[in-house]
């Protein structure tokens, strides 16, 4: 495999994306959202539940590439039992992650809150697949935010 | 060789220098461009004409006394004759200078059906359409209060001829609007026959020959179409440039579509009157650089035939197109056919060289971005067709769409780049 694949589909991603974790409805989800990337037809739902100060779970249900798929497999463990405020903490931290050029290149230096989240930065180099990371996250924090409408990548 | 003997292969490894994008290299490896289908490579005879225009010939065009308008307006009306020959229309000015298929359509579903579509009457599209041919109808619909229907396909991706003739028959159709190639599956509509049972119903026809004018020779007046839209940069030609054939008839009974330059006779601020054909269709100043470059893109087509009449070689040509481009089909078709869990979307008889697929395990784009890493380009998403996608029940597909100058070489790379997606993500 060239550099640039590896870089891409890490191993952790492979595997995420092979056994999604927490994948399916969630039946007693206090709030959920749909999301849908026109681009590519990718469509997917995020459940959360939560009390308003901490979200006890997340799962997701959809079809996507093996990049939203364990972006957001890997979103619903990391998501798990933090407090709303380090939830957006994180969304905009892994929005940076992913869209900024100016991160730190090894994956240690990303390895603070974001953890294994970190092996998505391969995505900056293929920007038409960046939506597919952020898709998942988008769509959480519509759901925790109580959107009507469902999100678009557009 | 003679006419007689007109030549069955095409030479590929004469063809690909005229062709200098095709020797790029993606990240040392080098690209096998399978994405014909969303836009095609330019010969170096195309790349020079424009160059040469605005050297040697530009200046705006139509009342310039100056000899160098002459001569843009010349070369400008010669594209226009071309064209009339690649299409086999009756007269050049039944061809209208577009920017493309999307502007043509358009066009016709603004000027045409403004003026003829009524409460109740439908418009009758096809479950193959782009958006292209969706979208622009829609618009028309909520102004006119008419209605859409749409002819099925079978699951080869045929169409459904005895569905469309309980459609058509029904008396309120007033226009059927259908794509002569499918940029999805492949599938070559019989233009004719639609059209025939179209007008035996009063209704009139347009088919959207994107995919066609690369693959197969025209003829407008063969077909008897009312409307025929081909867009310049899937035929080797520029970006930017695509045309509108009309009957005479139906083009001069249309009111103008945009207002401006150029298309007038007269105006005064009460009233104004307007140009004959094709002016009266082409308001503002337009793309002449790339009309020139569309004129060099049917020479070049054309001379890769052989006979004795432009339109003779063109027939010689595309029969050699289609010959090289259906073996490049079989072999990729073959190739596929053996990963487990590949499906083909599109199956029709006679298909034409573009090739669909899905995997079991691996989504379209994932397959394109592996794809990518051997460079080879191909397609992945819903290709602008998302209702055909609801038919197909996937959410995207992944497509290979061959041009002439591809290589079996490419297929191969193909083939083993779908290995390498089936190793990693498989």
């Amino acid at each position: 495999m060239t550099l640039d694949l590896r870089e891409l589909y890490q191993e952790v991603i492979l595997d995420h994306h092979k056994h999604p974790r927490n994948r399916g409805v969630l039946a007693d989800a206090t709030a959920s959202a749909e999301g849908h990337n026109p681009l590519c037809g990718d469509t997917i739902t995020v459940y959360i539940k939560t009390d308003g100060v901490t979200v006890d779970e997340v799962r997701f249900e959809g079809s996507g590439c093996a990049i939203s798929t364990a972006s957001a497999s890997m979103m619903t463990e990391a998501l798990h039992g933090k407090s709303i405020a380090e939830v957006e903490s994180l969304f905009r931290q892994f929005q940076a992650l992913v869209t900024s050029h100016v991160a730190p290149p090894d994956a240690e230096g990303l390895d603070g809150e974001l953890g294994d989240l970190g092996v998505l930065a391969g995505v900056r180099d293929h920007p038409v697949r960046i939506k597919c990371a952020t898709l998942p996250w988008h769509t959480m924090y519509a759901a925790l935010k109580g959107a009507r409408e469902p999100v678009t990548t557009e | 060789m003679t006419a007689a003997t007109a030549q069955k292969s095409l030479d590929v490894t004469r063809i690909r220098p005229d062709f200098p994008l095709l020797a790029t290299s993606v990240r040392g490896v080098p690209l096998a461009y399978l994405d014909n289908g969303a836009s095609s490579q330019k010969p170096l005879s195309v790349i020079e004409a424009m160059n040469w225009y605005m050297r040697h010939a530009n200046a705006n065009i139509h009342r310039g006394v100056y000899q160098l308008s002459q001569l843009a307006t010349e070369l400008y009306e010669s594209g226009r004759k071309k064209a009339q020959v690649f299409l086999n229309a009756a007269e050049s000015g039944e061809i209208i200078f577009t920017k493309g298929c999307t502007e043509a359509i358009n066009l016709v579903a603004s000027s045409w059906g403004s003026a003829n579509l009524k409460p109740g009457d439908v418009i009758l599209l096809s479950e193959l359409e782009h958006h292209s041919n969706i979208v622009p109808w829609q618009l028309v619909a909520e102004r006119t209060g008419s209605k859409i229907s749409v002819i099925p396909i079978d699951d080869l991706g045929v169409l459904d001829m005895d569905a469309y003739a309980a459609l058509v028959s029904v008396g309120n159709v007033k226009i059927v609007a259908v794509t002569h190639v499918s940029n999805v599956l492949g599938t070559v509509n019989p233009i004719r026959e639609l059209v025939d049972l179209a007008h035996t119903h009063g209704a009139l026809l347009l088919a959207d020959g994107a995919q066609a004018a690369p693959h197969h020779v025209l003829d407008v007046q063969a077909l008897d179409v009312d409307f025929y839209v081909v867009a310049g940069h899937k035929m080797y030609a520029p970006m930017g440039i695509g045309l509108l054939y009309g009957k005479r008839t139906l083009l001069d009974s249309m009111p103008p579509y945009q207002g401006g330059g150029d298309m007038i006779d007269t105006v005064t601020f009460e009233r104004s009157t307007y140009a004959p054909l094709p002016a009266k269709f082409e308001a503002g100043t337009p793309n002449v650089a790339a009309v020139h470059g569309f004129g060099a893109a049917v020479d070049y087509i054309t001379a890769l035939g052989e006979g004795e009449t432009p339109r003779e070689k063109l027939q010689s040509a595309f029969e050699a197109i289609e010959a090289h481009e259906q073996g490049l089909l079989m072999m990729a078709t073959h190739a596929l056919e053996r990963f487990d869990g590949l499906r083909i979307h599109g199956e029709a008889p006679g298909k034409s060289a573009i090739l669909s697929f899905t995997m079991d395990a691996i989504h379209p784009h994932d397959l394109a971005t592996v794809l990518d890493s051997e460079g080879v380009a191909i397609r992945a998403g819903h290709h602008c067709c998302m209702p055909l996608m609801k038919r197909l029940g996937v959410p995207a597909t992944a497509r290979a769409s061959f041009g002439l100058y591809n290589t079996y070489e490419e297929v191969a790379a193909l083939e083993r780049g779908v290995k390498k997606a089936v190793e990693l993500l498989g």
